[in-house]
């Protein structure tokens, strides 16, 4: 079974995070991390892979700059990874995201595209769902559980209120959330392996995709931050305090 | 101006989110509803009371929704026009408007707080955990597809008559089909989390499943509802329907009480429009503190009790 896995370097969301002052795009420092909510769809990939005998590819666009994020998947266990850098596809919209991931994709062959529901960074929360749309396969969505049988896949789909079972024919997409899949940790043997991986890359000319803007920012301001009140230490009395303010706005 | 919104049925009736779409789609201009479940006319009614004059209606039975419904609506914008379409942040809100950005080829602008017609589309959102407000102006032609942060609007009734309706038919999604076989609602107890006055949330420093009783007695003796950090919900000691913040619920309760809750960036976008904040946390620089109208720097095990 080959699996696509769709992943993003994003900066390490420890640092705070600076915008450029004239196209107000996230800066991208060359060492970039693996985004977290991506470690689970890579974790979720190998599972499959190992269960099935298959292999992981991964699929990144975006400044390539170390390559810091794309080894840490590698060392996780994926085979390969196929990387779409281009400085024609600055600023370009979800849509030319998922051409150029969809396209990319389609040139390598799948059976099952993992990605995961949201981005850290970017959080549009759709790049998944508009793949689906033009590789022309079932979207499980919000999937909390993954099973893999003959020539379907099952999921639990997370919902607001609890959760349902969907099963769809495969070739599939899944939008994975965090919940039961607790990603690896890479072992010092798939670190040492991740450094001689074959990372291919490729243009959006090399796949046909051109790049499209849909949308200018017009305008970024500071939102006014809450103010901090009293910051009371505890010495066995402090609880008071709790009770004085939640009477004071009527909730006792 | 056309605007459309997407809203969908659940337990009998329109889901609040499509309503709150409506009071903001109704300032903007004449609104349709593309509408999906197994509605009836009171569902219709509540639409119309809310603004929608015509709603369009499509039961997508145990298929899950977005392939057909995407494929339906396509269709339904390429024959009647429309300047935006409106979704909320649910789940099938978000499916549906990436498949059909892709269908149509159209733009898609993700999690609106407010939106701007007066000339071209501007809309607002906030990013790097609601620090910074960002306004974006969308170039080409319409309609342009528009997802919305939870609460961005408020649910008005305002006496509208019954709207025009329209059944839609159901397409065959093909090779994009998916099935839902079953559907699990995981109880929670007490007051909706969405709607309560008062919210009691526990984080990972509660230390257990039994650690984190302390919320929930907390909860019980306000009557609130209670609210755990993705932390505890990966640890199983609530389900997911507790989760506030990105990847779950926004509260904007009158009073918030965090427990043993750091304030991650990913938390504090769910809560951090609840009028009074209290926060409990024994680390002096939880970032939590930052926002809290009252922070006690000490132990749940020891605060909370006394409360109780
Ligand atoms: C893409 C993405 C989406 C996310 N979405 C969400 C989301 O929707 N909601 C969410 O909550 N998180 C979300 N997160 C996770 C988020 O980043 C944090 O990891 C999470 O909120 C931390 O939960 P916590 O505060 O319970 O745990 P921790 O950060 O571990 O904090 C525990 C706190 O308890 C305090 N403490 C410990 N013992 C005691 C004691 N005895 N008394 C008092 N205080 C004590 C500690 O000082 C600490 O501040 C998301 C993360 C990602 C990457
Ligand atoms: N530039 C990208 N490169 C690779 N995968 C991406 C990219 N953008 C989005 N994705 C995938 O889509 C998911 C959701 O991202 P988003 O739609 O940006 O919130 C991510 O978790 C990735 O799996």
């Amino acid at each position: 079974m080959n699996i696509a896995v769709c992943v993003k370097q994003i900066p390490d969301p420890a640092a705070p995070y600076e915008l450029d002052g004239e196209n107000h795009w996230v800066v991208r420092p060359n060492d970039q991390v693996l985004d977290d909510t991506d470690r689970v769809g890579v974790e979720v990939g190998l599972q499959l892979a190992e269960a099935s005998g298959g292999t992981v590819t991964l699929f990144s666009m975006g400044p390539s700059g170390s390559l810091q994020g794309i080894r840490q998947a590698l060392a996780m266990g994926a085979d390969k990874a196929v990387l779409i850098d281009d400085d024609a596809l600055k600023g370009s919209d979800a849509l030319t995201t998922a051409r150029i991931l969809t396209a990319a994709i389609e040139r390598e062959g799948y059976d099952l595209v993992v990605a995961g529901m949201e981005s850290t960074d970017g959080y549009t929360g759709a790049v998944p769902q508009m793949m689906s749309e033009m590789l022309d396969v079932p979207c499980l969505s919000f999937a909390r559980k993954v099973d893999v049988a003959d020539d379907g896949v099952t999921i639990e789909r997370q919902t607001a209120t609890g959760y349902e079972v969907v099963s769809a024919q495969m070739p599939a997409l899944l939008a994975v959330t965090a919940g039961v899949f607790e990603p690896r940790y890479p072992t010092f043997k798939g670190i040492m392996q991740a450094k001689s991986k074959p990372v291919d890359t490729a243009t959006a000319a090399d796949l046909g995709v051109e790049p499209h803007t849909s949308q200018v920012v017009s305008g970024v301001s500071d939102v006014a931050a809450r103010e901090a009140g009293d910051i009371v230490e505890d010495e066995g009395e402090a609880y008071l305090k709790i009770v004085e303010l939640l009477e004071q706005v009527k909730v006792i | 101006m056309g605007i459309w919104v997407f809203a969908e049925e659940q337990d009998g009736a329109p889901l609040e989110g499509g309503l709150e779409l409506l009071a903001k789609a109704r300032t903007l201009g004449e609104v349709s509803v593309f509408y999906i479940g197994t509605a009836s006319d009171s569902s219709f009614a509540t639409l119309g009371d809310h603004g929608a004059s015509t709603v369009y209606h499509l039961d997508t039975g145990d298929d899950l929704p977005a392939a057909p419904a995407a494929m339906a609506f396509a269709d339904l914008l390429t024959q009647h026009g429309g300047d935006a379409v409106l979704f909320g942040p649910g789940n099938t809100d978000r499916d549906l408007a990436g498949r059909l950005a892709a269908r149509l080829g159209k733009p898609l602008v993700a999690g609106a707080l407010d939106i701007d017609m007066a000339d071209g589309i501007t809309v607002t959102t906030e990013i790097l955990g609601g620090m910074k407000a960002v306004t974006t102006t969308v170039v080409g032609d319409g309609p342009a597809l528009i997802t919305t942060r939870p609460k961005a609007f408020v649910a008005e009734a305002v006496g509208g008559g019954v709207p025009s309706l329209v059944p839609v038919t159901m397409a065959d999604a093909g090779a994009s089909t998916a099935t839902i076989t079953e559907r699990h609602v995981e109880a929670s107890e007490g007051p909706d989390l969405e709607a309560a006055p008062v919210v009691v949330t526990g984080g990972r420093g509660l230390g257990s499943a039994e650690g984190f009783e302390l919320v929930n007695e907390l909860a019980g003796l306000l009557d609130g509802a209670v609210g755990g950090t993705r932390a505890v919900v990966d640890a199983g000691w609530v389900p997911y329907s507790y989760q506030v913040g990105q990847t779950g619920k926004t509260v904007k309760p009158s009073v918030y009480i965090a427990c043993a809750v750091s304030g991650a960036m990913q938390h504090v976008v769910g809560m951090k429009g609840s009028s009074t904040i209290i926060a409990i946390n024994k680390d002096p620089d939880a970032p939590i503190f930052a926002l809290s109208d009252l922070g006690i720097v000490g132990d749940v095990h020891k605060v909370v009790p006394q409360l109780i």
